[in-house]
């Protein structure tokens, strides 16, 4: 158990998806402008990692790695990409019809973000480390829940930042981008200090 | 776009004016997490622009075939099957880089410049135009990359590509070598952020029509 409440402290914090493995920046940077569109995008984030890194995790088990339970004799593993973008887009067409169909409420606060992290690279980077740190199916339930908290964290909490930024005199040339770069940057030096956790 | 820009201003024009990731605030993802060290950021610079070129072009030469309403999918194909081919040729002739790159090979499936390049520009031009479209922002990306990763080496372990520029500050014999201090912190991931942040500060002086007022 404490196995587990590690797993996602470290996943949630420590390694950061956004801030120290910079996942997900594009649409982090983009959506960041206000703080009620980030904790939507921050909610679907988290519901579709949840979802998508342990069912990609039975695929890759069950499948596609060498010596799988139903194709032990094949090493399939260099389909992994292709087969997890289509887990990946799959997932959240279903997510979307589902949430359509007995969700009203939800679906139409998610609204455009659920089609857009389909590209969203924390999604895929996700399932990608889940392959490469060998998680079990029931660490990659945790990895993907704690994974995905910790990037909605970090994506209010700066648009939250960036809201206050409105008021304050920058230099010409930072504005925009360049600041919320900067911000970004200090953000993850103070998520470092989580190491001491 | 305009229709009759020539080759030369479609390889140009994204390296400088119009870069994907200092303007268009795309590809950011991967750009920052191989930029420990030169030598992934150049070789993660060349995955990227085969990538882009090779994906703009296959888009390009089947862009009248593709049905509207799946484009997304048949472009996502077409993206993932060449970073699988880039993926095996990396763990065949580098393995070593390729376990550093780790992950972020994977990454350039989702890689907005990919994407961004096939729906934007390849959908609607030429199979020619396309691939220079493609090496034209594959460049752009690589040259931020590249500023990025020299910085990051050289005053992160005083190396590039591994080589000593700035000999370490170290014992030896029980005497004292070399002169510098390695700054721990060009390696961890905030230094980036910074240097992203200022690169996109200079550009914007000197090219002030790229400002943003916010």
């Amino acid at each position: 158990m404490t196995d587990y409440i590690e797993l996602f402290l470290r996943s949630a914090f420590v390694d950061n998806l956004a801030l120290a493995y910079f996942l997900g920046m594009c649409t982090f940077l983009a959506v960041s402008k206000n703080v009620k569109t980030a904790i939507g995008l921050g909610i679907a984030v988290i519901v579709v990692q949840a979802i998508t890194v342990p069912v990609n995790n039975l695929i890759y088990n069950l499948f596609l790695k060498e010596g799988s339970t139903f194709l032990s004799s094949y090493d399939l593993s260099f389909l992994g990409l292709i087969c997890f973008i289509g887990v990946i887009a799959a997932m959240v067409q279903i997510l979307e019809m589902t949430l359509d169909k007995f969700f009203p409420s939800l679906y139409s606060a998610l609204g455009i973000f659920l089609p857009l992290i389909t590209v969203n690279c924390a999604i895929l980077g996700g399932t990608l480390f889940m392959q490469q740190r060998d998680y079990s199916f029931g660490e990659s339930c945790v990895f993907g829940v704690g994974s995905g908290f910790g990037w909605a964290v970090a994506i209010v909490a700066l648009a939250g930042i960036r809201e206050k930024l409105k008021y304050s005199d920058i230099p010409h040339g930072l504005r925009g981008l360049g600041i919320t770069f900067i911000i970004v940057g200090l953000m993850a030096l103070g998520f470092q200090a989580f190491l001491g956790i | 776009m305009a229709q009759q820009t020539s080759a030369k201003d479609l390889i140009i024009e994204p390296v400088f004016r119009n870069n994907p990731i200092a303007l268009q605030i795309l590809g950011i993802c991967s750009a920052l997490a191989v930029t420990t060290k030169l030598s992934t950021s150049v070789t993660m610079s060349l995955a990227v622009i085969a990538v882009t070129a090779c994906s703009g072009a296959a888009v390009a030469a089947i862009r009248n075939k593709i049905p509207g309403s799946i484009r997304i999918i048949v472009q996502m194909t077409i993206i993932a099957s060449l970073v699988i081919i880039v993926d095996q040729i990396l763990k065949a002739f580098a393995y070593s880089l390729s376990k550093e790159l780790s992950v972020f090979v994977g990454l350039i499936i989702t890689n907005c410049i990919v994407m961004g390049r096939a729906e934007g520009f390849a959908m609607k031009n030429s199979v020619y135009d396309s691939f220079l479209d493609g090496i034209g922002n594959g460049l752009g990306y690589s040259l931020i990359l590249i500023v990025v990763g020299f910085f990051r080496e050289l005053f992160g372990s005083g190396t590039l590509f591994g080589y000593t520029v700035f000999p370490k500050q170290e014992i030896v014999d029980g005497s004292m070598q070399g002169w510098y201090e390695p700054n721990g912190l060009m390696l961890l991931s905030p230094s980036a952020f910074f240097i992203i942040g200022i690169f996109i500060w200079v550009v914007r002086v000197f090219d002030p029509s790229q400002m943003e007022e916010a």
